[in-house]
C-alpha cells in the first residue's frame, strides 16, 4: 500500500489519521489538508486505494472491502478517518464496523444512497471517454471552469482530467459501482463531521439528509461557494473546518 | 430513496471564447470589479503567524510573494491552462524564462536534449551556447523526419524539443511522431506553441506533454509587453519513467519535499514554481499579465483574421513576379503541406517567409519602400511586420552561412497583422516594384 505521510515517519505517540479519496482519484486529492495534518503533530495516512495513484493491484469492487482492507493496510490501533464521496462511505462503513479502532470520522461531499446515474456508470463501464467528463464537469461546482482556483496557476478541470486518464481501465467503473451498491446497515457512534458543498450537484448537500439523522450529533459545515471537490474548490474552508472537528 | 447525481445528458466545457473571456477569474470578491484588477502589490499580509507557516508550507492556497505568485498573474496562468487544455501554468518574464524554467525544473549537468533545427535564435542560442556553460548539451535534428530525434537521443537525454511551426522555413513538427518517440524514451516532448497558439493548434492533444508560449506575439498581440507562458499537461508520468531526480526524489531545498508523491499531475509545477521561480527569479509582472490577459479575450476574433489576411497575402506573393517563392504551409509545394492539413486545419498562422528576387540589394529597397509594414524584430503584432534577415539580424553571415541556417540573402520574413489586407497587399506590391527597378 502506498500511503502519503507528509514526510514523516509514524510516531506512536501521535494521534493517527488516514485520508481515503473518492472514485476514481489518489491520496493528492487532499494535497493541502493532509499536509497541514502532518505537519500539526499527526500522523498523516493519506491512502492510495488499489488500483490508484501508487498502490498497485486489483481495484476493490465494494465500500465493504475497501474497509476491511484499511482495517488490514493501517497499523495504528485507533485511528480517525478524513474520506471523500467514496471514501466518506469507507469512512463510515469503518466507523460502524469497528467502533473501537476508530477515533472520528469526517465526510466531504458524502450523500447516501449515493446512486450513480445510468449514462455516467454505462461510459464509465465502456471506458468511455464521456465518464471523465462526466467526473470533471459534475464534480465541481458550475463556476469551477470560469473561476479562480485556490491554487495559483492551476487549472481544475485538466487537473482533474489528468488524474483520471491516469486510471487502468475499468477503475472508474469499478468505484462508481462500488458507491451505487453500496448498503449502510451499521451504526455510526463516534463524533462525525459533515463537510458538504452547496453548489455540490454530485452529491447535493440535501442527499446527505438521511445520514446525518442517521449519525445522531454529527457536526455540518456547509461551504457556499464549492462544489463536490470540496478540498480543492474551498480548500481553506474544509481545512477549517477539519481543524476545528479534530480540535475539539 | 433519494436518487444521487442521476443526470442523462453528457456534459458540456465551456468553449474556447468564453474560456478566453473569463478562465481564472471570478468578479473580484473585494470589489465586484469585472476586469481583473492589477493586484500591484508584491507581499501580502498574513492573518496570523499560523497562516504564514501554512503558506510557507504549503499547506494552504495562497499567495506569498509576487515573485511566486500573484493574484493578477495567476489569471492569466490559468486562463492559458484552460485554453491549452493542461493542469497549470507558470507565467513568466519572457518566452526565453520560460524556455529556462522548464528545461532547469526538468535536469542539470551531465544531462543531454534533442531539440529541432528549426527553432527561433534565442532558442538556438540558449541550446547551443549558453546551456552548454552549465553543462547541458544539445543536439540538433532536421524536424521533417522524426526518426532523427529518435536517432539521437542518447542514456543521458532528459527532453526532446520543437516549435510547432518551426524558424525560417514553417517545419510543422508531427507532435503525435514526435512525442511517441519521446516516450518510447520515457522523456517529455517540450514545444513552442508561440506561432500557432492554442486557437490554432492544441499540442497536448497531439501527446505533447508540456508547452510554452512567448505570450509578447499572439497571445498579447497589441505588442506592448515581454511575456511568456510554461503549460504543463500533467500527463507525463515522472515516476514511472524514473529519470526525473528532481520530481520524484527528496528535495532539501524545500524540506525535503518529493513532488511527486504530493502531486502525480502537479509536480512539475509545484517544482518549477517553488524552485524555479523562487531561485531563479524570471517571474512576469502584474501589470504584464494584465496587458497579456487584454489580449487573450480577443484571441478567437484576431486569430481567424490573421489567419484570413495572410491566406491573401501569400496568394498575392506566389502569382508577384518580383517573388521567386513563398514559404507558407498551406501552399501545395511546402514539404510539410499534407501534415499541416492535418494539424491545422484553422490555419498556418500568420509569420511566413519569402524570397525576393535580386538577393540582399532588392531586400534593402523593398523593406525601405514600405509604408504599412513596420521594418522590426518581432512578430505577432497586431500591426504588419517585416524583416530581412541579410541585412539585419544575420547582416555579418555571408550567403554560404545564411544558407546553413535555412536562409537566403533575398529571404524576407513577414507577420501579418489585422489592418486591412488590400492596404498590406498594395504595399507590398509598391514595395516589390521599388525592389525590381
Amino acid at each position: 500500500m502506498f500511503a502519503y505521510t507528509a514526510g514523516h515517519a509514524f510516531d506512536r505517540a501521535k494521534p493517527t489519521v488516514v485520508f481515503v479519496h473518492g472514485a476514481g482519484l489518489d491520496h493528492s486529492s487532499f494535497l493541502l489538508q493532509s499536509r497541514y495534518f502532518g505537519y500539526h503533530g499527526w500522523n498523516v495516512l493519506a491512502v492510495d486505494l488499489p488500483g490508484h495513484g501508487r498502490t498497485p493491484g486489483s481495484p476493490i469492487s465494494s465500500v465493504s472491502g475497501m474497509a476491511e482492507w484499511l482495517f488490514k493496510e493501517v497499523a495504528a490501533q485507533k485511528f480517525s478517518i478524513v474520506g471523500h464521496s467514496m471514501g466518506a462511505l469507507v469512512a463510515m462503513e469503518c466507523a460502524a464496523r469497528a467502533p473501537s479502532r476508530v477515533d472520528r470520522i469526517a465526510m466531504i461531499g458524502v450523500a447516501y444512497p449515493m446512486k450513480v446515474g445510468p449514462a455516467f456508470l454505462d461510459a464509465a463501464k465502456r471506458d468511455d471517454y464521456d465518464a471523465f467528463d462526466m467526473h470533471t464537469i459534475w464534480g465541481h461546482a458550475a463556476q469551477a471552469p470560469l473561476g479562480r482556483d485556490a491554487t495559483p496557476g492551476v487549472w481544475t478541470y485538466g487537473d482533474t482530467l489528468a488524474r483520471l486518464e491516469r486510471l487502468a481501465p475499468g477503475v472508474l467503473y469499478n468505484d462508481l459501482k462500488a458507491c451505487n451498491d453500496y448498503v449502510f446497515e451499521g451504526e455510526v457512534t463516534c463524533p462525525a463531521l459533515f463537510v458538504l458543498g452547496r453548489r455540490d450537484v454530485m452529491t447535493p448537500p440535501k442527499n446527505a439528509g438521511s445520514l446525518q439523522e442517521k449519525i445522531k450529533g454529527g457536526r455540518t459545515v456547509l461551504v457556499d461557494f464549492s462544489g463536490h471537490t470540496l478540498m480543492t474548490e474551498a480548500p481553506d474552508q474544509t481545512l477549517d473546518a477539519l481543524i476545528d472537528f479534530f480540535r475539539t | 430513496m433519494s436518487p444521487f447525481f442521476l443526470f442523462v445528458s453528457k456534459p458540456k466545457y465551456p468553449g474556447f471564447d468564453t474560456l478566453a473571456l473569463h478562465a481564472g477569474q471570478s468578479p473580484d470578491p473585494a470589489t465586484g470589479s469585472r476586469a481583473v484588477p492589477i493586484y500591484q502589490t508584491t507581499s501580502y499580509v498574513f492573518r496570523d503567524t499560523e497562516h504564514a507557516a501554512s503558506l510557507f508550507n504549503m499547506e494552504r492556497a495562497g499567495h506569498v510573494y509576487s515573485r511566486i505568485s500573484n493574484p493578477t498573474v495567476a489569471v492569466l496562468e490559468e486562463r492559458v491552462a484552460a485554453l491549452e487544455g493542461g493542469v497549470g501554468a507558470i507565467a513568466t518574464a519572457s518566452g526565453q524564462a520560460a524556455l529556462h524554467l522548464a528545461i532547469a525544473t526538468l535536469m542539470g549537468t551531465g544531462d543531454h536534449i534533442v531539440a529541432s533545427t528549426a527553432l527561433y535564435g534565442g532558442s538556438h542560442n540558449l541550446l547551443g551556447y549558453t546551456l552548454k556553460r552549465f553543462g547541458i548539451e544539445t543536439t540538433f535534428v532536421s524536424p521533417r523526419n522524426p526518426q532523427n530525434f529518435r536517432d539521437a537521443i542518447k542514456s543521458n537525454t532528459k527532453l526532446l524539443f520543437g516549435e510547432t511551426l518551426g524558424n525560417p522555413g514553417l517545419d510543422v513538427l508531427d507532435i503525435s511522431a514526435v512525442a511517441a518517440i519521446a516516450h518510447e524514451a520515457k522523456i517529455p516532448l517540450l514545444v513552442d506553441a508561440t506561432f500557432t497558439t492554442p486557437y490554432l493548434l492544441k499540442p497536448f492533444a497531439h501527446g505533447a506533454d508540456l508547452l510554452y508560449h512567448s505570450a509578447t506575439k499572439f497571445l498579447g498581440g497589441h505588442g506592448v509587453a515581454i511575456a511568456g507562458v510554461l503549460v504543463d499537461s500533467g500527463r507525463f508520468d515522472w515516476e514511472a519513467s524514473g529519470k526525473f531526480a528532481t520530481l520524484t526524489a527528496p528535495y532539501e531545498g524545500f524540506h525535503g519535499m518529493d513532488f511527486e508523491e504530493e502531486s502525480g499531475t502537479r509536480a512539475f509545477l509545484l517544482r518549477a514554481r517553488r524552485e524555479g521561480l523562487r531561485d531563479f527569479g524570471a517571474c512576469m509582472a502584474p501589470m504584464t499579465a494584465f496587458q497579456i490577459l487584454q489580449g487573450v479575450e480577443t484571441l478567437h476574433l484576431r486569430m481567424p483574421r490573421h489567419v484570413e489576411s495572410t491566406r491573401k497575402v501569400v496568394q498575392f506573393l506566389s502569382s508577384h513576379p518580383g517573388v521567386a517563392k513563398v514559404i507558407y504551409p498551406e501552399l501545395a509545394d511546402h514539404p510539410d503541406h499534407e501534415l499541416a492539413k492535418k494539424l491545422l486545419p484553422l490555419g498556418c498562422g500568420a509569420v511566413f517567409s519569402f524570397e525576393i528576387k535580386g538577393g540582399r540589394p532588392a531586400g534593402k529597397k523593398f523593406i525601405e519602400s514600405l509604408r504599412v509594414f513596420s521594418h522590426l524584430a518581432n512578430v505577432g503584432d497586431a500591426k504588419s511586420l517585416v524583416i530581412h534577415p541579410a541585412t539585419t539580424t544575420h547582416y555579418r553571415m555571408s550567403d554560404e552561412d545564411l544558407k546553413r541556417a535555412g536562409i537566403t540573402a533575398g529571404t524576407v520574413r513577414l507577420s501579418i497583422g489585422l489592418e486591412d489586407a488590400q492596404d498590406l497587399i498594395d504595399d507590398l506590391d509598391r514595395a516589390l516594384k521599388a525592389s525590381q527597378r
